[in-house]
């Protein structure tokens, strides 16, 4: 395998991680609050649809991600309507949000462009264009880490750059803020946030409604970035490979971005069985890769490698002594 | 205290969290320009009209018997398995498996013989995550979740390397031969001289799923690991001081959960297809939360539940038939079913307990 081939898998698992990298982030805030969320799947698929769809009506991206984003956020308020307000169980309002993204996006999709549930294709400023970072040609030159900033680093959409900006931003906000301490603690232990004459309530809800734009960025991409158009069922189980990655990391931000860029790797493996064969010396079923992410987040949550113990308050709905 | 009567609790609140779900997809059927009267006639028209339609919808129904009444088993334990989908296409493969390995004399033993198959891979995949749970900690609805991702890549493996018979296509298993072809409603009843539109999927096993009813019902409220069951669900602690072992509630209730998602694959695959097919399920295990949610994880509620689901299906397929609404109407019913019934039942029960409580008071 040479150095090019190399490049190009290393290149689409930066695209591929994106997305779930952004839905990574997102349930991260959500769960490190105590709230589960298995809804990303939904707010994935939700963004895509109304960012796709808009994009297409204005032709604006910028106002496709607003949208997208905008759907995200109201699927995030309905989960924490339920699961906040009435103390409903939060497992359970993931569930009804996949569905209804899932069916709600076909629906409007068909009465909308009556393309069978599909928006038209995007074209020019209905997409995300790739960013030639500064020197990317000129630095071309300089000997394999030329390249590599060239066509790996350089030339993505800009919701790359924001989705890897996000890591560092969600270190700092959880772990060098007021606001981050007193989200974290929410999750662990409520009644004490509450007994401090903090909201809990407050808390939960703001975290609920980051975890909401961040997936509204995610299916932005997916569908405007990624790919130009939204096609039924495009998120494709991410929202799921998303909270694998969450277990995976531990919940924790910066393994978060290690974990979606191994399971991005996967992704981009997939599609290159002759490298894998090249490289290992032997073939690999597609299948395998594509259920890796799976198998490895339930190895890791059964603590065969490493214990994953997630936030001790989380599924719990709060409830005030009185 | 009891804050309202047993049958507000039974039957009041699902009604009123029911009607609460139908009247937003009415919205929706209005808000996507088409008319929510005409769907509805349309709907029960195609559904329960004929008996043609009645034989899809009994099949569907089956179907959803058996993810119901999976998913109400666990939740009488505090369980919730989310994994049904992916224990049905493991169900889906003992089938297969049965069927196509061994020569059968007759329908009759290879039913037998499936759904031992059906039942036993549909248990041995939920018996990893219950172990999981049980004896290291990790949370069943991840892992059942994952579980589901793993079903769907193996079951593509099987099919398109091991089952599908060289020089044919599409990843699908041979047809199972003539023998194994279990008899439809419509061949039973003409039978018996009792006219039933012909070419209709609803087969015997929706007597299967009748007896699988009375059984659940049996087992969780006539026997002692019925009790231990319940005891576990409502309080693990308790239980645990009552001497029930927790990993042996887990395990079996598991096992019987997956068991009964994977028998669905006698009605689908054995009953229906007649070969295994890609993605067989086709979204009936999630359709068992719905329906265990709206039947109160009672077997007769389930019964109900999954009658009523058959018949979204079957007429959501005859809406799309005739209408430009697509069938994806019937996911958003069965998420606002989902939603309603289960995520948001206190919204809906605090006042109602509320208006009982003034009326006590006011009779006091």
């Amino acid at each position: 395998m040479d150095y090019a081939t190399l490049l190009q898998i290393f290149d689409s698992t930066l695209r591929l991680a994106t997305p779930l990298l952004l839905a990574c982030l997102a349930g991260l805030f959500s769960e490190r609050a105590g709230i589960f969320d298995i809804g990303l799947e939904g707010k994935i698929l939700a963004a895509a649809f109304m960012s796709a769809a808009v994009a297409a009506v204005s032709g604006s991206v910028w106002l496709g991600l607003f949208a997208g984003i905008g759907a995200s956020l109201a699927l995030s308020a309905l989960h924490g309507v339920a699961s906040i307000t009435f103390r409903g169980n939060q497992l359970i309002s993931g569930v009804a949000i996949n569905f209804l993204a899932a069916g709600l996006a076909v629906l409007v999709a068909q009465s909308w462009f009556g393309q069978g549930g599909r928006t038209p294709a995007l074209i020019g400023a209905g997409r995300f264009e790739e960013l030639a970072l500064p020197f990317a040609e000129s630095l071309r030159a300089v000997p394999v880490l030329g390249p590599f900033y060239a066509d790996v680093i350089s030339g993505h959409s800009i919701l790359v750059y924001v989705a890897l900006l996000c890591v560092p931003m969600t270190w700092y906000v959880l772990f060098r803020t007021r606001f981050g301490l007193r989200l974290r603690a929410v999750g662990e232990n409520p009644a004490a946030v509450d007994t401090a004459g903090v909201s809990v309530v407050g808390l939960r809800f703001a975290a609920v409604g980051i975890c909401g734009l961040l997936c509204g960025i995610a299916g932005a991409y997916l569908s405007t970035g990624l790919n130009a158009g939204f096609v039924k069922d495009m998120s494709a189980g991410r929202g799921f490979i998303a909270l694998a990655a969450l277990i995976f990391a531990k919940w924790r931000p910066w393994y978060a971005l290690g974990a979606c860029l191994l399971f991005g790797l996967f992704g981009a493996l997939e599609s290159r069985p002759d490298v894998i064969e090249a490289v290992l010396g032997f073939k690999v079923q597609a299948q395998l890769l594509s259920a890796l992410p799976y198998i490895m987040t339930v190895v890791i949550l059964a603590g065969f490698v490493g214990k994953a113990v997630p936030p001790r308050a989380g599924g719990e709905p709060y409830v005030k002594e009185r | 205290m009891q804050a309202m009567p047993k049958w507000a609790d039974i039957v009041l609140i699902p009604l009123i969290n029911l009607l609460l779900a139908f009247l937003i997809s009415g919205l929706v059927i209005l808000a996507i320009g088409e008319d929510p009267v005409e769907a509805v006639s349309l709907m029960i028209d195609g559904a329960l009209g004929s008996s043609y339609g009645w034989g899809f919808t009994l099949y569907y129904a089956t179907n959803f018997i058996f993810t119901g009444l999976a998913v109400a088993v666990a939740f009488h334990a505090a369980l919730f398995n989310i994994g049904g989908e992916g224990q049905a296409a493991l169900g889906g493969l003992g089938v297969a498996l049965v069927c196509l390995m061994l020569p059968w004399p007759h329908w009759t033993i290879a039913l037998v013989a499936a759904s031992f198959g059906a039942a036993l891979f549909g248990a041995l995949w939920a018996i990893v995550p219950a172990y999981l749970q049980a004896k290291r900690g990790s949370h069943i609805v991840i892992t059942t979740i994952m579980f589901n991702f793993i079903a769907a890549s193996l079951l593509n493996y099987v099919l398109v390397n091991l089952l599908r018979p060289a020089g044919q296509m599409d990843p699908a298993s041979a047809k199972f031969p003539e023998p194994t072809h279990l008899p439809t409603i419509s061949d039973i009843l003409n039978g018996i001289g009792i006219p039933f539109a012909e070419r209709t999927p609803a087969n015997v096993t929706l007597i299967i799923a009748l007896l699988a009813c009375v059984a659940v019902y049996f087992l969780i409220w006539r026997t002692r690991f019925g009790y231990q069951l319940r005891a576990f669900g409502k309080s693990e602690q308790a239980a645990q001081y009552a001497g029930i072992s927790s990993v042996k509630i887990i395990m079996i209730t598991m096992a019987i959960s997956g068991g009964l998602a994977g028998l669905m694959a006698i009605n689908n695959v054995m009953g229906e297809a007649e070969r295994l097919v890609l993605n067989s399920v086709e979204g009936a295990g999630f359709i068992g939360i719905a329906v265990a949610l709206m039947g109160r994880s009672h077997p007769f509620g389930v019964l109900l539940a999954s009658i009523l689901f058959g018949f979204l299906y079957q007429g959501g397929a005859e809406l799309a038939l005739w209408t430009s609404i697509p069938r994806d109407l019937v996911i958003v019913i069965q998420a606002l079913v989902i939603l309603f019934t289960g995520a948001l039942d206190g919204m809906v029960r605090a006042p109602v307990e509320r208006m009982f409580l003034s009326f006590k008071k006011r009779e006091g």
